[in-house]
C-alpha cells in the first residue's frame, strides 16, 4: 500500500478534497451505417479523492461508454473520442496505446457487470490476480502471490491460499465478483470504475459487495465511479450523482439533494415511475411515455423533448438547453424546472408510507 | 371467498444430474403449496436458483412435476392427457422474461399471435383472424399495422407488449408472468406493469407474478410468497409482508433491498447474510435456511419446519413460531 492513509473526507466537504480525475468536454461518437452515433455529447465532471460519483441512466444513455472511452476501451475507429480527462497531470485522451497500458488496471481499476465474462475461464484465479501486479508493479512471483492471498482475504474469500489454484467456474457468482474486485484493487488504483458491478447479483449478495467496496474505499482512499441504472443503490452509496440521458448529463447534484428535490423532468419522471417498497398506493405508476431517441437521430433541441411532460414553447424543440447551476452545486439541463410540489411528490421519501421494518432484534430468539 | 382458481399442493420438481453412480437429484422445487383466487395476483419472489421459475413452469406442465397436485378450476392438471392438456392451456398462458427469445425471429409478430389462435381454433377466417390480432395489439398499446413486422424491428418494451398480446389471445383466466419486467429499462418497466394491471382489471385475469424485484412485486401483487431453496418460507398480504416479516430470510431479503431515498437508505440497518445459498442437490437437514440464519437454534437441525399460520392470513415456515414440522429421521 502506498503512503500513510489519509482521512476519508466527509460526504459534505468532499469538494475540498484533491481532484483525482477531471473530465472536460468529453465526446464519444461511432461511425455507423445510419450515420454518426453521438453517444456522449459533452461531459464534464470532477472526481475527488475518496469520493463516490454515481453515473445513472438507462441503456444507451452513454453512461458506460463515457467511462470506457477514458482509457480507450472502445474500438477506435469506428469510435472517436474528443475532450480531455486529466488523471492527476496526465491527459488520458492524448495518451498512446502503449502509455495507456500503464493506466488501465494500474491507476484505474475496473469492475464490470458480469464476472463470468471478465474472468478468463481457462486460467486460475491466482494467475489472473498476479498478472497485473507482476506487470504493473514489477513484483516477483512470490511477492505477487503473497499479495494475491492478502487481497482475496480482504475481499472476504475464505481460505484464500487454497483458492489461488481454482478456476472461475469453481466460485459462486458473488465470490467471482469478489475476485474481480480483488483484481481491480490489486495495483492500488487512484480510481475504481464499477460498471453495473452488482447488477448481475442477487440482492443479498449485492448488499455484501456494496458494503465491501465501501469498506475498501474508506481504507484505501480511492475514488469510485459507480455506473448503474439502480437508483436504490445510488441512494445508498453516492456522494454525487450525474443523471445521463441521450448522451448528456441532464442533472447533477449531491445525492441527498437530487433525491429530495429532483429538478429535471427526466429525473423526476424516472423517480416517479419507480415502484418503491413501503408505498401503499396501487394506482398506475407514472410511466414516462415513449422511448429514448436513437443516438443516430437525436432531436435538434432538448434530448428529452419528445417524452417530456413539462415542455413548453418552441425553444425546447429547437434549442439545446445548457447545463445551468440552479442552486449551488445543483446543475440542470432544461429550460423548465419541475415545480417543487411535483418534484417532491415523485421522490421516494414522500411516497414511503410504511417505514422499513426495524431489523435490529426482531425475530431473534 | 369463492373457490380458488388454482390449488397447488406439495409440488416437487427434481432434475437428475450425472449418470450411473454419480447420478444425483437437483431438488429445484421441493414441496411448494399455494392457492390463487380468480382475478388475484400472487407474487413469487426469491433469489436465483430458489425454484420460482421452475414452479411456474411446472404448474403449466411446461416441465413435468415429479410429484404433487395441481388443481385448476376443478381439473387435475397432472392427470390430463396430452390432448386435453393442449386444450386446457387455452386457459393458462405464460409471459417470459426475455421477449427477444420468446418470439420467433422469422415470423411477423402478428403470426406469432395468430398461431395461438389457430391452435385453439379461435377467430378463424382471414378477416376475423386479422381483426383479432389487430385488436390484441391495440389492446397492448401497439398499432394494429405493426402485425406484419418482425421482432427485431421492435424495442424491448414493445416486444414485451407483443408477448403479452399473445398471452391474452385465447382469453385465459390465468397467466404465469416470469420476470416480465426484469429485462426492461426502468422507464419502460412502469409502462409494462401498468399494462398488466389494466388487462387484469378488464379481463379478470389471475397472475402468478414471478420476480426478484420486491418493490415491483409489492406494487402489483395482492399476496406475496417468498421462496428459498425450493420451498415457500413465508406468505402474506403484500403490505403485511413488508410491515411485519416473520421469517428470518424474508427479513434479510427485505433489509437488503435498496430504497431510493438517501436518508432512509443510509440510516437503516441491514441483516448481512453470510456465504452462499447451499446446493439444492444436498440441502441442509431440518430448516434449509439454518446455515445462514442469525436466529438459528438447536431444533432447526432436527425439524423441517412446516408453513404455519403466524398471524391472520400470514404463514411462515420457521420454528421460532412453534416447533411445527417434520422430525428429521436418521
Amino acid at each position: 500500500m502506498s503512503g500513510a492513509p489519509e482521512p476519508t473526507p466527509e460526504h459534505d466537504d468532499s469538494t475540498d478534497a484533491e481532484v483525482v480525475l477531471s473530465v472536460r468536454d468529453l465526446e464519444v461518437s461511432f461511425g455507423t451505417k445510419r450515420g454518426r452515433a453521438e453517444v456522449v455529447r459533452g461531459l464534464d465532471y470532477d472526481l475527488h479523492r475518496g469520493e463516490t460519483l454515481a453515473i445513472v441512466g438507462e441503456s444507451g444513455s452513454g453512461k458506460s461508454v463515457s467511462t470506457l472511452a477514458l482509457t480507450k476501451l472502445i474500438p477506435i475507429p469506428p469510435g472517436r473520442v474528443t475532450g480531455t480527462a486529466h488523471l492527476g497531470d496526465t491527459d488520458l485522451i492524448s495518451l498512446s496505446e502503449a502509455e495507456l497500458v500503464h493506466v488501465r488496471g494500474q491507476r484505474i481499476g475496473f469492475v464490470f457487470q458480469d464476472p463470468m465474462t471478465s474472468l478468463n475461464p481457462v486460467h486460475t484465479i491466482g494467475r489472473q490476480l498476479t498478472e497485473g501486479m507482476r506487470h504493473h508493479l514489477g513484483l516477483s512471483e512470490a511477492a505477487a502471490r503473497d499479495r494475491a492471498v492478502e487481497l482475496l482475504a480482504k475481499v472476504g474469500i475464505p481460505s484464500p491460499e487454497d483458492r489461488l489454484g481454482d478456476y472461475p467456474h469453481q466460485f459462486s457468482g458473488g465470490m467471482r465478483q469478489r475476485v474481480v474486485i480483488a483484481i481491480g484493487l490489486s495495483c492500488d488504483p487512484e480510481v475504481l470504475i464499477a460498471d453495473e458491478a452488482t447488477t448481475a447479483l442477487d440482492v443479498t449478495t449485492q448488499a455484501q459487495i456494496i458494503d465491501l467496496i465501501a469498506e475498501l474505499q474508506a481504507d484505501l482512499g480511492m475514488a469510485v465511479v459507480w455506473i448503474t441504472h439502480d437508483l436504490g443503490v445510488v441512494a445508498g452509496i453516492a456522494d454525487r450523482v450525474l443523471v445521463m440521458y441521450a448522451g448528456e448529463v441532464v442533472e447533477q447534484a449531491d445525492a441527498p439533494e437530487l433525491f429530495s428535490r429532483p429538478r429535471h423532468p427526466y429525473t423526476v419522471g424516472l423517480l416517479a415511475s419507480l415502484p418503491v417498497l413501503g408505498d401503499t398506493e396501487r394506482g398506475d405508476l407514472a410511466a414516462i411515455p415513449g422511448l429514448p431517441p436513437p443516438p443516430t437521430s437525436l432531436p435538434p433541441g432538448c434530448g428529452f423533448y419528445p417524452r417530456c411532460s413539462f415542455r413548453s414553447d418552441e425553444r425546447c424543440a429547437t434549442e439545446r438547453p445548457p447545463l445551468r447551476e440552479v442552486v449551488a452545486g445543483h446543475l440542470v439541463r432544461s429550460f423548465y424546472e419541475v415545480p417543487e410540489e411535483q418534484s417532491r411528490r415523485a421522490s421516494a421519501a414522500t411516497r414511503i408510507a410504511i417505514e422499513p421494518p426495524d431489523v435490529r432484534d426482531e425475530g431473534v430468539a | 371467498m369463492s373457490s380458488p382458481l388454482l390449488e397447488v399442493e406439495d409440488l416437487h420438481v427434481h432434475f437428475p444430474v450425472g449418470r450411473g453412480r454419480d447420478r444425483q437429484l437437483v431438488r429445484a422445487v421441493d414441496g411448494v403449496s399455494l392457492t390463487l383466487q380468480p382475478g388475484e395476483t400472487l407474487g413469487l419472489v426469491g433469489e436465483s436458483g430458489c425454484g420460482k421459475t421452475t414452479s411456474g413452469l411446472a404448474l403449466l406442465r411446461l416441465v413435468e412435476p415429479t410429484s404433487g397436485r395441481v388443481v385448476f378450476d376443478g381439473t387435475d392438471v397432472r392427470s390430463l392427457s396430452k390432448r386435453d392438456l393442449r386444450s386446457w392451456r387455452r386457459r393458462a398462458a405464460m409471459i417470459f422474461q426475455d421477449p427477444y427469445a420468446s418470439l420467433d425471429p422469422r415470423l411477423p409478430v402478428g403470426e406469432s399471435i395468430g398461431e395461438a389462435l389457430d391452435i385453439h381454433g379461435l377467430h378463424q377466417g382471414k378477416q376475423a383472424r386479422r381483426d383479432r390480432i389487430g385488436d390484441l395489439l391495440e389492446r397492448c398499446g401497439l398499432h394494429p399495422r405493426v402485425a406484419d413486422r418482425y421482432p427485431h424491428e421492435f424495442s424491448g418494451g414493445q416486444r414485451q407488449r407483443i408477448g403479452i398480446a399473445r398471452a391474452i389471445a385465447c382469453e385465459p383466466d390465468f397467466i404465469v408472468c416470469d420476470e416480465p419486467i426484469a429485462a426492461l429499462d426502468v422507464s419502460i418497466q412502469a409502462q409494462v406493469m401498468n399494462l398488466l394491471t389494466e388487462l387484469q382489471q378488464d379481463l379478470g385475469l389471475a397472475y402468478l407474478f414471478i420476480a426478484h424485484d420486491l418493490a415491483a412485486v409489492q406494487h402489483v401483487c395482492d399476496r406475496i410468497a417468498v421462496m428459498y431453496l425450493g420451498r415457500i418460507v413465508e406468505e402474506a398480504e403484500r403490505l403485511d409482508l413488508y410491515r411485519a416479516p416473520q421469517h428470518p430470510y424474508t427479513q434479510a431479503l427485505l433489509s437488503a433491498i435498496p430504497i431510493p431515498d438517501p436518508v432512509r437508505e443510509r440510516e437503516r440497518e441491514r441483516i448481512r447474510l453470510e456465504g452462499d445459498v447451499p446446493s439444492p442437490i444436498d440441502p441442509p437437514s431440518g430448516c434449509r435456511f439454518r446455515t445462514r440464519c442469525r436466529a438459528v437454534f438447536d431444533a432447526c437441525e432436527r425439524i423441517d419446519p412446516a408453513l404455519q399460520e403466524v398471524a391472520d392470513d400470514h404463514r411462515a415456515a420457521c420454528l421460532l413460531h412453534g416447533e411445527v414440522g417434520t422430525e428429521v429421521t436418521g
